[in-house]
């Protein structure tokens, strides 16, 4: 393969350097992003650096020619999604965690190790066929067809072609989707519903409220106090 | 340099899946937890449409397009169950219900 790329003449240019480069940029955002919703301590400054990176990965899906999921990341993701985010943070208060660690010994260290050895099985096993120049997208016309084809299916439109399979041979599976988004709607509703017919004292939720009022059937009662003597323990 | 490889893609969203893991299993806030689960769906859709250009048709993009759906699902249901857990425990710690074990 690299004897074709030797042989490439400028006219048909391997792929794009602007590729390249939005690539980069958008990776090390992207990871920068990640790394900082685990490590921030404030929920709510994880919460902004999570829009961020759907930001950064609708800029990759549309590198990556999927424009009708770059605008439903926007959309869904950094709209309805985060949105729903921030109100139940803000609906909560959460304030930022005294500690990271939690009951097991070592844990933090732990988990990163576990989160480099899988790294390194994906990276190994999932993106290591793939990193040769023969998996440069869009392939030149000598490079066989391993990734020809989508731009013939993208010919009308991503979302023309995106629709068509979607209303043709996953036409089922789109039925089912709206059966489960009706039950998580009615699911919602009946969580939502049941405290507020229980105790409708408290329906601004404060900690002092739910901790002071008696609560009408007593394991509830134990039950908080049991949670907030483990709290203190703990911190 | 010129182009980037399909691999290059699915070694980010390797890095970021594994960084949304290292999230979930390190912090102790639900919520927190919550969005790294969202970390992981979103990267998982990132490599689901590399490869979809790699072999050159629309199926990845619609699995993802699911994956999205699934995703604001289960979301509206985790939050409302984290709002639940909020008001009878009066935390968001991930530890602190633990009535099970005793």
């Amino acid at each position: 393969m690299s004897s074709v790329l030797a042989q490439a003449a400028p006219a048909e240019v391997v792929g794009s350097s602007a590729e390249f480069w939005v690539f980069v940029v958008a990776a090390v955002i992207a990871l920068a992003t990640a790394i900082s919703v685990v490590m921030l301590r404030n929920a709510m400054h994880s919460a902004l650096m999570l829009v961020g990176n759907f930001f950064v990965v609708a800029v990759l899906f549309a590198v990556l020619e999927a424009q009708f999921l770059a605008v439903v990341q926007i959309i869904v993701y950094a709209g309805a999604i985060m949105v729903l985010f921030l109100f139940v943070l803000m609906l909560l208060g959460v304030s930022s965690e005294l500690t990271f660690s939690g009951r097991v010994r070592g844990q933090r260290i732990a988990a990163v190790l576990a989160g480099l050895a899988l790294l390194i099985v994906l990276v190994g096993a999932a993106a290591g066929p793939f990193l040769g120049a023969d998996a440069i997208c869009p392939a030149p016309e000598t490079a066989g067809d391993l990734c020809a084809g989508l731009s013939a299916r993208n010919a009308d439109g991503n979302v023309a072609g995106v629709g068509r399979l979607l209303f043709t041979d996953y036409m089922w599976p789109f039925e089912v989707t709206s059966v489960l988004l009706v039950i998580a709607a009615i699911g919602v509703i009946v969580l939502g519903k049941r405290h507020l017919e229980e105790d409708t004292s408290d329906v601004g939720v404060s900690t002092a409220a739910a901790l002071a009022a008696p609560e009408p059937n007593a394991p509830r009662g134990e039950l908080v106090a049991a949670g907030t003597d483990g709290e203190e323990d703990q911190t | 340099m010129r182009g980037v490889p399909i691999g290059w893609y699915i070694a980010l969203s390797s890095a970021l899946f594994t960084t949304g893991l290292i999230g979930v299993l390190v912090r102790r806030s639900i919520v927190v937890m919550f969005m790294c689960i969202e970390l992981m769906l979103n990267s998982v859709n990132l490599a689901l449409i590399a490869f979809s250009r790699l072999h050159g048709n629309l199926d990845g993009q619609v699995l993802s397009f699911f994956v999205i759906v699934v995703a604001a699902a289960e979301v509206t249901v985790g939050l409302a169950l984290i709002v639940n857990m909020f008001r009878l425990m009066g935390s968001t710690d991930a530890d602190v219900p633990h009535r099970l074990r005793s």
